[in-house]
């Protein structure tokens, strides 16, 4: 797997990114650490102990770190979950956080075989 | 890693660290890179490096502090003035852009982020602030030079004058200083005037200029030794006239302070105050103030200079001739001026020199910017911040104390570093109310105690001594003081802000006075309380609870001469001592023992309901054996129900009931009642032996 492939994978658009960071070296490295980022453990925990506030800020991270590494399809749902929760807690929030699940899974999945693959 | 202290700071505050990194690595080959994971810790990196940072790369959603937070500070604490902030946002045009360009942001760069743009914006924003700060700096300086040649200007000017008329060149330097010493202490005196240290600079900058129209008159006049014929005064006379046209004939500059003023005192600096001067014969304040000062400098400085005509007057000599109006008529309130700076004139004339004046400039500068309220940091004060700042680190280190800066908002505790590393905490802690480690050191109270007294200060009075333990450990408690000076801000009213302040180890000396107190009020040998400590304690007692129910027991031993004559003097000691451990044993927290005598103690207690069990258990305690030494002793009680609540009548009863035991046979205890009223005391006459049978 590339990390071409890796992006189609997960729904990013990976010419998007290496036109806005300049390097696949730097590309890479920021999609492999993305495995090790808290914001997505944050926003669940922050979901069971019902405080929104942390929940909206929790979205907004995963929505910013997204935004900067073009993974479009987690962008967009964690994009919709924080307008959702920018107010506090919104019926609409809890089928969004569902699709940011799927989403923050299928981004993980992807880059995890990526990683294996390649032995990085 | 390689350390470039060459290399600009540059801050990012972000709680995102995946975020924090690829900016970072966008900027750190040419950046030396600092991260703050929230907006309190931003603000401390600020705090700490202040203007070291060239820029702060500075989020806006962050938990604790959120960005516009980070901004309200730094707007607060003038760093926004210097320091450029760009602010990370998602898009433009929502309404925090308007809300953070208030707040002073210089620009913006939005996720995601681009490299390119990233590092444009950011250099630029450096090379802007930099450019900015060399610029003030260069403006600065060009003033102060420009200054500097135009008063070498008016000196020159000013001397081609005295070189054509022969004069020692320092005739005008001396009417400039005196008519600046006039014109301070005038200053004070009224506000007739209006006068400002602008003014003041004006003015005796002009005063130079004051005879300037010399330059038209004839030399063989000029220089004439002896007197003047009328004729030739008359063409001296027009000098004055002369000046002032020179000025007004001036193609530019006809509206600047300086010309106008010195066209005033060209003009009138040979008026006087009655009207009998010239040319234009004004009188009092017609004249003005400026010219009124320049004459009379002119005139006491003419008197004690030679001239070609005449010799030069003594300082006393002018001055008195001045007063006495042998040279004209002055502003009686100039003359006052006179006569009160009068001492200090020949001081400064002959004191004076470029430094002493370049000094005096420094002065006047000095106090025409306090009038400023907002001062923007010049280079210099920033130079002179550091060199404080750095004096302060030094000196803090030597002194080996713990000193720290609590600052209200944010929350943070900012430690010296010895006292750092003896707390065991970081040098900076934010919110350190709510941070267990310092609240085990100080305890809740502690910090409760400390924070209500420095808020308890005024503006006026604003220092706190707090005394309290801090634990550094589980089993190593010290007692420590706690100097504090509470900030007050300038505002009105003046708000609380923090503190600055020290901890001092007391330990030893608090230790040391607890066991002199110790000392002073208890028996040395049996470590109950003394007569006199239990007495005054038992005092209180009574008068907080007058209506409380409370007895008072005399114990004696009896036949302790025997057991001193018997086995010795230290075994007497032991029995006492083992005695006053039973004791201790059989009474209860808020109970008084105490030791009044060789063998006799004294147990108060407060009968809550029966008194007779208590004595009764008391009784039994101490009665038995101690090592084959049979012990008996006689109890006499006294209780408040039968004789009130005044010590020395509950202690006589109480002996009295003593003294009735000791007669009918002693090894038992009785309590006082009035049958008892007419025995003797059993404590004076001693119990011994001899004394019995009283």
């Amino acid at each position: 797997m590339t990390l071409k492939e890796c992006y189609d994978a997960l729904g990013g658009d990976y010419e998007e990114a290496i036109g806005r960071l300049r390097s696949e070296r730097l590309v890479q490295k920021f999609v492999l650490k993305f495995l090790n980022d808290g914001s997505y453990d944050l926003l669940n925990s922050s979901f069971e102990k019902e405080d929104w506030g942390e929940a909206f800020r929790a979205a907004h991270t995963i929505k910013g770190v997204c935004q900067n590494l073009s993974f479009l399809a987690l962008g967009d749902s964690s994009s919709e979950l924080c307008e959702a929760l920018r107010g506090g807690h919104t019926p609409e929030a809890d089928s969004l956080v569902k699709r940011t699940r799927e989403d923050y899974q299928r981004t993980i999945q992807a880059i995890r075989t990526f990683q294996e693959e390649n032995g990085a | 890693m390689e350390r470039h202290a060459d290399k600009q700071k540059i801050l990012i505050v972000d709680d995102s660290e995946m975020n924090r990194s690829i900016l970072a690595d966008m900027l750190g080959e040419e950046y030396e890179i600092m991260e703050a994971e929230d907006g309190n810790e931003g603000v401390a990196m600020l705090q700490q490096h202040g203007h070291e940072i060239a820029l702060v790369l500075l989020d806006i959603v962050m938990p604790n502090l959120d960005g516009f937070g980070v901004l309200t500070a730094m707007n607060r604490y003038h760093w926004i003035e210097e320091i450029p902030v760009i602010m990370i946002s998602a898009k433009r045009g929502s309404s925090h852009v308007e809300r953070a360009f208030e707040l002073g942001v210089t620009d913006f760069i939005s996720r995601p982020f681009d490299a390119l743009l990233v590092h444009r914006r950011v250099v630029n924003t450096i090379l802007l602030y930099t450019k900015q700060k060399k610029l003030v700096s260069l403006v600065a300086d060009q003033i102060y030079e420009k200054e500097h040649r135009s008063s070498l200007m008016i000196d020159i000017l000013s001397n081609i004058v005295e070189f054509r008329n022969g004069e020692s060149g320092l005739h005008v330097r001396h009417v400039q200083i005196l008519t600046e010493m006039l014109l301070n202490v005038l200053m004070h005196k009224t506000d007739r005037y209006h006068l400002t240290q602008t003014d003041i600079s004006i003015i005796s900058t002009a005063s130079a200029l004051h005879d300037v129209g010399k330059i038209s008159i004839d030399e063989h006049v000029l220089n004439k030794p002896g007197r003047l014929t009328p004729e030739e005064f008359e063409v001296m006379k027009t000098h004055s006239m002369v000046g002032a046209e020179m000025l007004a004939g001036l193609p530019i500059h006809q509206d600047e302070p300086l010309v106008k003023t010195a066209y005033g005192i060209c003009r009138w600096h040979h008026e006087r105050y009655d009207g009998r001067g010239y040319p234009d014969g004004l009188k009092g304040d017609e004249i003005p103030i400026s010219a009124q000062i320049v004459a009379l400098a002119d005139v006491y400085d003419a008197l004690t200079s030679e001239r070609v005509y005449k010799k030069a007057f003594s300082h006393e000599k002018a001055v008195s001739m001045i007063l006495n109006g042998e040279c004209g008529t002055f502003n009686p309130l100039l003359l006052e001026c006179l006569q009160e700076c009068a001492d200090g004139i020949q001081e400064e004339l002959r004191d004076d020199s470029v430094f002493r004046r370049n000094q005096r400039e420094m002065q006047n500068i000095a106090r025409e910017m306090h009038k400023y309220e907002e001062l923007t940091a010049s280079e210099r004060t920033l130079q002179l911040l550091e060199h404080e700042r750095m004096k302060y680190n030094f000196f803090a280190d030597l002194s080996k104390e713990i000193q720290f800066e609590f600052t209200l908002q944010p929350p943070m505790v900012t430690l010296s570093a010895w006292g750092a590393e003896t707390l065991g905490l970081e040098e900076i802690v934010m919110e350190p109310e709510n941070d267990p480690r310092v609240i085990e050191l100080i305890g809740k109270d502690g910090w409760r105690g400390l924070a209500d007294a420095l808020r308890a200060t005024t503006p006026g009075q604003p220092t706190v001594a707090f005394d309290c333990l801090i634990h550094y450990s589980k089993d190593a408690s010290r007692w420590t003081r706690i100097l504090a000076r509470a900030i007050w801000s300038p505002d009105e009213p003046p708000r609380y802000t923090g503190a600055i302040g020290k901890a001092i180890d007391i330990h030893d000396s608090r230790v040391h006075l607890d066991n002199l107190e110790r000392l002073a009020t208890h028996d040395a040998m049996t470590g109950l309380l003394n007569h006199a400590t239990a007495k005054k304690r038992i005092q209180e007692r009574l008068d907080e609870r007058p209506e409380g129910r409370f007895a008072l027991a005399i114990l004696d031993l009896d036949h302790f001469k025997s057991a001193n004559d018997n086995y010795g003097h230290s075994f007497g000691d032991q029995v006492l001592i083992y005695m006053a451990d039973k004791l201790r044993q059989n009474t209860r927290g808020g109970d008084i023992a105490a030791r009044v005598g060789g063998d006799e103690m004294v147990v108060f207690l407060e009968c809550k309901m029966e008194v007779e069990p208590a004595i009764q258990r008391i009784f039994n305690s101490v009665t038995g054996q101690y090592e084959n030494f049979p012990l008996s002793v006689s109890i006499g009680v006294a209780t408040t129900e039968k004789v009130g609540t005044d010590y020395e009548t509950l202690f006589h009863a109480a002996d009295q009931a003593l003294y009735t035991v000791k007669r009918s046979g002693r090894g038992h205890y009785r309590f006082y009642d009035e049958s008892m009223g007419k025995t003797l005391s059993a404590i004076s006459p001693i119990d011994s032996e001899a004394g019995q049978g009283q």
